[in-house]
């Protein structure tokens, strides 16, 4: 089985404001797209195992044909930049998606 | 045909950008010039602290050539989220950098300046009022956390820089605007369609960094028309591809579709991305819902105190073995000796190697490297409190006997000397609420000025 890893170009995290981190996937052909979205592998319920938190703190997941991505929105543990807070920019909590194994459709 | 370009240098002034890029972008005779400089990201310190993200060198080194282009050809330049935050304070910062380099190349210039800045008692009657609406997963603030915003902006659209540029300025120095309006303002009062004027500013708003290479240090090309745009980098060594564009709109969005701003929202679940060479990329299909009553978003935040910060490693595996035993007398020895102030001092450990990056949400929980990094965050109501608690914490962890221990000479590698940093007020950001307004102008006032 390929992971998340193997199959996108493009995996990151990032602030959606203070309050919410925002992980991106993207791929380069349509047909891996397809697979990912059709695996039915990325839910809420999945997606919060992951990153080990409650479902509810998954904010939305979100399919655009149009860039063929994936979103997934979370709400931050602590908003960016307070105190004990470890990720300003939120640029580096996408890790637990990369070694993501995709079922085979 | 109506036919607006749109100039955008860079993703944010102060960045730095070819000159070559600049001279490819202005031999277009682009109507506008339009330059983000801001963001929240960066912290909350910025609007608290009234400080910026990029210096003042460079913010002067990345305008002159600007304000030529200005002088020279007649550009208008429209700047946005000034100095970091748009805070008052860092429009004025920037003003008087614009109004220094006027003065060394010896021109004149007619500048507006349009303030953001919103009240602390202002946002504690909105809230009393219950005007305030939480934006996505803010936590609603509590009376007392209300009470306790020190600094505010609201977040202008693009009526303020249109107001200014009915009025003939040359520069506009812009406070906390929605990015995306700078490249938008003048189209959209010349009668371009604001969906499309939005969609391009928000991809414009970020330099080259749609295109591939993407890059915040170069620029972009905008052109619209009456039911498309175009986008095209400036450095030929770029391309912008349907695929880099419609990720673009992905990008610090918590949906990628719907882009709500000032007074409306950007739905673009139904734009068409296509190639028209292989350098520019044409889109259509944007459209812009407005709001039934003006709203836009007002950014605060709170003082905490004062922080000071240690940085450690250690090598030893008992050690790190025996790391919570660490923690937890650290706090008790703290708690101990400081009992008269120890209740309103916070101490946060991130260790790198274990999980200072993630935290709560890491993972592995077995850790594999031989060493970890440490850093102890302490934060007190005042920067003297917060230095010793500090540096008596680091005495604690350099000599504790944790359980079998055998390095008896010491416990911490400390990188630097002296092993405290003192890090100055800290702040949070406590609103990011919409508003409802009366009139887009009603918080956005414009001071003009000439040099």
């Amino acid at each position: 089985m390929a992971t998340l890893s193997q199959m996108a170009t493009v995996i990151r995290s990032k602030n959606a404001g203070p309050f919410e981190l925002t992980l991106d996937v993207f791929f380069d052909n349509e047909a891996t797209y397809r697979q990912v979205i059709r695996s039915g592998m990325i839910t809420p319920a999945t997606v919060s195992a992951r990153y080990g938190i409650a479902a509810s703190q998954v904010v939305g997941i979100h399919f655009f044909e149009a860039a063929r991505g994936i979103k997934i929105t979370l709400k931050r543990p602590a908003p960016s930049g307070s105190p004990g807070e470890r990720d300003t920019y939120g640029a580096q909590q996408h890790a637990p998606l990369l070694d993501w194994e995709v079922p085979k459709v | 045909m109506n036919e607006w370009r749109i100039l955008s240098p860079q993703g944010m002034l102060g960045y730095g950008y070819p000159a070559s890029s600049l001279q490819a972008g202005l031999k277009r005779d682009p109507h506008v010039i339009a330059v983000d400089a801001g963001s929240t990201d960066g912290g909350p310190h910025r609007l608290g602290k009234g400080v910026g993200g990029v210096s003042r060198h460079a913010t002067k080194q990345d305008l002159r050539p600007l304000l030529r282009a200005v002088k020279e050809r007649g550009i208008p330049l429209l700047i946005g989220s000034a100095g970091g935050s748009g805070a008052g304070v860092r429009v004025e910062w920037t003003w008087e950098i614009v109004r220094e380099i006027a003065q060394e190349e010896g021109f004149s210039l007619r500048v507006a300046l349009l303030m953001a800045d919103v009240a602390p008692d202002w946002i504690y009657r909105q809230w009393q009022q219950r005007r305030l609406t939480p934006l996505g997963s803010v936590p609603d603030p509590t009376e007392a956390e209300i009470k306790a915003i020190d600094v505010a902006v609201a977040q202008m659209g693009m009526e303020p820089f249109q107001q200014a540029l009915a009025a003939s300025v040359e520069v506009v120095i812009g406070g906390r605007a929605y990015d995306p309006v700078m490249a938008a303002a003048l189209p959209v009062a010349e009668g371009a369609d604001p969906a499309l004027a939005l969609h391009l500013g928000k991809i414009l708003e970020c330099g080259a960094l749609a295109a591939v290479p993407g890059s915040a240090k170069d620029g972009m090309l905008g052109l619209i028309y009456e039911d498309h745009f175009i986008v095209e980098p400036l450095a030929p060594e770029r391309a912008a591809t349907p695929t880099s564009v419609a990720a673009h709109t992905f990008y610090e969005k918590s949906c990628p579709t719907l882009l709500p701003g000032p007074g409306g929202t950007l739905d673009v679940s139904a734009c068409r991305y296509a190639a028209v060479d292989e350098r520019r990329v044409r889109v259509d299909g944007s459209r812009y819902r407005a709001d039934p009553c003006y709203t836009v978003k007002v950014e605060g935040v709170s003082a905490l105190g004062f922080r000071t910060v240690l940085v450690f490693g250690m090598r030893d595996p008992v050690l790190l073995s025996q790391w919570d035993w660490m923690e937890r007398h650290v706090r008790r020895e703290v708690a101990a000796y400081f009992n008269d102030v120890a209740s309103e001092c916070r101490l946060f450990f991130t260790l790198y190697g274990r999980d200072g990056v993630m935290g709560s949400l890491e993972p592995v929980t077995t850790p594999q490297g031989h060493e970890w990094g440490g850093v102890l965050e302490v934060v007190a109501p005042d920067q003297e409190t917060a230095d010793a608690v500090a540096a008596f914490a680091r005495a604690v962890m350099m000599h504790a006997h944790y359980p079998g221990r055998r390095s008896t000479s010491g416990n911490l590698a400390l990188p630097f000397a002296p092993p405290e940093l003192s890090g100055g007020a800290v702040f949070a950001f406590t609103l990011y609420h919409t508003v409802e307004l009366d009139d887009p102008m009603d918080l956005f006032p414009i001071h003009f000025r000439e040099v």
